[in-house]
């Protein structure tokens, strides 16, 4: 520890330095207007859904649309098609969900290391939420969710979005909704790994996994 | 200390010792014909792209008050909040430092990775980091970091400096990214693969390989953070690559060091800077990856915080009232990529790791006037008014330059380390004065300067893009920035901030 004494001084010098505030000023006194739009826009659910998988794909996730049914053939399809063997499933994910797939499923218990993980084809999730007006899922550490490094290690990542409730429209929605989770980590999610920095171009693919496929799953129409 | 294509002098790192002032930098870089072609190529592209993402959202002109208001809010009591959020932080399992300067905060750091008996890092870029030297303390103490953001991977295998802030190797063209991976990597650790070529996903798939075996057995990582909650003590990094995820996840330590001034007061707060940052940065609805974290989490991530909060030189510039904005910035860096200077400069030139028109008011206040580097910083200006225009947190840059060229030609008060000192003139700046005074006049009489800006406005418009005749080369390399049809002024007196 570096002891109080550079604390003391720094806060000193903030405290000097702000001479020209009135004493009596509150932080709280200088209004912020927050005149600025909660969503851009009105939109149906089904326009929200919409805009979420243009969103998507426009920053180059794979996108599809599934009912609860269906859901398990499509992960197994998904999976074969891309030839993975070894899945991690986190805790929590609904077990009948990857009940048709062909592949070994590890579980993160007891904790895989970095390495293990690194041997691993795909990561299969959910979500905390997803935001539409910019494309992003947002993962918590939630049932189905897992520790960070499970959706980061491996090369494809395959996440379900529960689009009954789990869709919101934009980012002061989504930051409202996650407010009460704020103390675990969260990770922001926007398209596969890329990069900026040859040419400010943006390419895919550096170093997260670099196939992000998402699953907009709807109920049973008969169970609406 | 070698010299590479741009002229200016290196040596892979602690800073920019001995840099000369501006003008010299810039008149060796303007020369290099190839460094001049990256960076229009690369800032042209951007520029159109970020234009797109702003038009985008119809409150843009809110949000940007907004995100000025947020700021200003948290400076002008930065003492409570940064109490605040070390609070939060503290209660959350992180244990929190403060650094007066540089050489404190590399201490601190240096002295926490030696308790963890490790040799290596591997590192977040990080804006903070590099102002303090910090690689270069480490490698003092016989610690290597290693940097794996893709830009700061090809300055650091390539012993540069880097020259913009979002993308450190933007004076690097896509070949020489090639031959610095082909010839460098190997003594880095895992070489770059057989007849790599110049194709960008190839090299990032290069880049990829070398560093993924260094992610996975690393026991500390380093970042700093774009923004610090004091409500609830949650740090964020904003990034593309997924390489911050790997360091601040993969590592049993986390290391932040972050400046006092990234501290916003409240959770809500974020709505409208994850709005601001991407679009203005990388011109995206959102980054790729953003990661959140509040102190250490059960099972989750490193199992030891720590957090350096770093004043070098910030609570100085927050006691002049004029300067004090420049510490709104969120470092997205896009005033660098309209600045018709910086685009024939280069990023070098400004002699800090904070280039540009944010360079040109943040390294004087950071640093103090010190030397005739940062005497010369607030004249690498034209004062188009571009960076104003684009600044997501409405920074002011040329009212801060005009201010700061003011304190150079007729001395004046400035805190230097916490201590109010008048200085004297700078030597050689008998003739501005003269000058500076005609300039205080002008903003000391708003309707002239309206009338002057008017006028520089609409002759913008007349003047072509590309001269006809033998002047034709000249201009392919030389662009005026593309000026927006109404000045900020305009746009204000029309609108009030209200929707366009």
């Amino acid at each position: 520890m570096n002891g109080g004494t550079s604390r003391e001084r720094i806060l000193g010098r903030v405290r000097r330095a702000l001479t020209d505030v009135p004493r009596d000023e509150r932080p709280e006194d200088r209004p912020v207007v927050r005149d600025y739009l909660r969503t851009h826009g009105e939109r149906t659910t089904s326009e929200s859904l919409d805009l979420l998988a243009e969103n998507l794909a426009d920053y180059r996730a794979l996108v599809h649309r599934v009912t609860a049914t269906d859901l398990s053939a499509l992960l197994a399809r998904l999976l074969a098609e891309r030839g993975a063997r070894r899945v991690v499933a986190p805790a929590g994910l609904p077990g009948e969900w990857l009940a048709d797939a062909a592949v070994d499923i590890l579980s993160d218990a007891p904790v895989l290391t970095a390495h293990e993980l690194d041997e691993v084809d795909s990561v299969v999730t959910g979500c905390a939420l997803a935001i539409a007006e910019t494309g992003t899922l947002v993962l918590g550490g939630g049932p189905g969710q897992g520790r960070r490094a499970l959706t980061l290690v491996p090369d494809h990542h395959l996440c379900v979005v529960r689009t009954v409730d789990q869709v919101v429209d934009s980012v002061p929605q989504a930051l409202e909704r996650l407010a009460p989770a704020a103390a675990r980590p969260l990770t922001w999610i926007s398209g596969p790994s890329a990069t900026s920095d040859i040419e400010l171009d943006r390419v895919e693919g550096v170093h997260g996994p670099r196939t992000l496929e998402v699953i907009l799953l709807a109920e049973d129409p008969r169970s609406v | 200390m070698s010299r590479d294509g741009t002229g200016v002098p290196h040596s892979g790192g602690a800073a920019y010792l001995g840099m000369p002032a501006f003008p010299r930098a810039a008149e060796t870089a303007t020369r290099d014909d190839r460094l001049r072609a990256n960076l229009r190529h690369a800032t042209h592209t951007i520029r159109a792209k970020r234009a797109r993402a702003v038009a985008e959202l119809d409150d843009w002109a809110r949000l940007r008050q907004a995100g000025a208001a947020i700021k200003d809010r948290t400076l002008r009591h930065l003492d409570h909040h940064l109490v605040r959020l070390e609070e939060a932080v503290t209660r959350a399992g992180g244990t929190v430092h403060w650094a007066a300067d540089a050489a404190e905060a590399n201490r601190i750091v240096t002295d926490l990775v030696r308790a963890t008996g490790e040799r290596e890092v591997v590192k977040v870029k990080s804006m903070a980091t590099q102002e303090i030297g910090l690689n270069e303390a480490l490698a003092e103490a016989g610690i290597r970091a290693y940097e794996t953001d893709l830009a700061e991977l090809i300055v650091q295998l390539g012993d540069d400096l880097p020259s913009h802030i979002l993308v450190p190797a933007i004076h690097r063209n896509r070949g020489e990214i090639r031959d610095i991976f082909r010839d460098r990597m190997a003594s880095w650790g895992r070489p770059a693969p057989e007849g790599l070529t110049d194709r960008p996903a190839e090299l990032a798939e290069a880049a990829r390989r070398h560093l993924r075996e260094k992610f996975l057995r690393a026991k500390v990582g380093l970042s700093g953070a774009n923004f610090m909650v004091a409500e609830t003590g949650t740090l964020v990094v904003v990034e593309s690559e997924g390489n911050g995820r790997m360091c601040l996840t993969l590592p049993e330590t986390l290391i932040s060091v972050v400046g006092i001034e990234k501290t916003v007061p409240t959770w809500r707060d974020l709505e409208v800077f994850l709005q601001l940052l991407p679009r203005s940065s990388t011109a995206e609805r959102m980054n790729p990856y953003t990661s959140m974290w509040t102190g250490t989490a059960d099972g989750d991530g490193p199992r030891v915080f720590h957090l350096v909060l770093l004043d070098n030189g910030r609570t100085d510039t927050l006691a002049d009232e004029v300067g004090r904005q420049a510490l709104r910035c969120i470092r997205c860096s896009a005033c660098l990529n309209v600045c018709p200077v910086y685009e024939r400069a280069g990023g070098h030139a400004y002699g800090s790791p904070y280039p540009g028109p944010i360079g040109a008011i943040l390294t004087p206040q950071l640093r103090g006037l010190a030397s005739p580097l940062e005497e010369s910083l607030p004249y690498a200006s034209s004062l188009c008014g571009a960076c104003f225009e684009v600044c997501p947190v409405a920074i002011d840059i040329p009212e801060v330059l005009v201010h700061l060229r003011e304190r150079v030609v007729e001395g004046g008060e400035v805190t230097i380390r916490g201590t109010r000192t008048t200085i004297k003139p700078a030597k050689r700046h008998t003739a501005e004065r003269a000058a500076m005074r005609a300039a205080r006049w002008t903003f000391d009489h708003p309707g002239a300067l309206r009338r002057g800006q008017w006028i520089l406005s609409r002759s913008r418009r007349l003047r072509p893009r590309r001269l006809p005749g033998p002047g034709r080369a000249w201009t392919d390399t030389r662009e005026l920035p593309a000026v927006p049809a109404e000045s900020f002024r305009d746009w204000w007196a029309r609108t009030r901030g209200g929707t366009a």
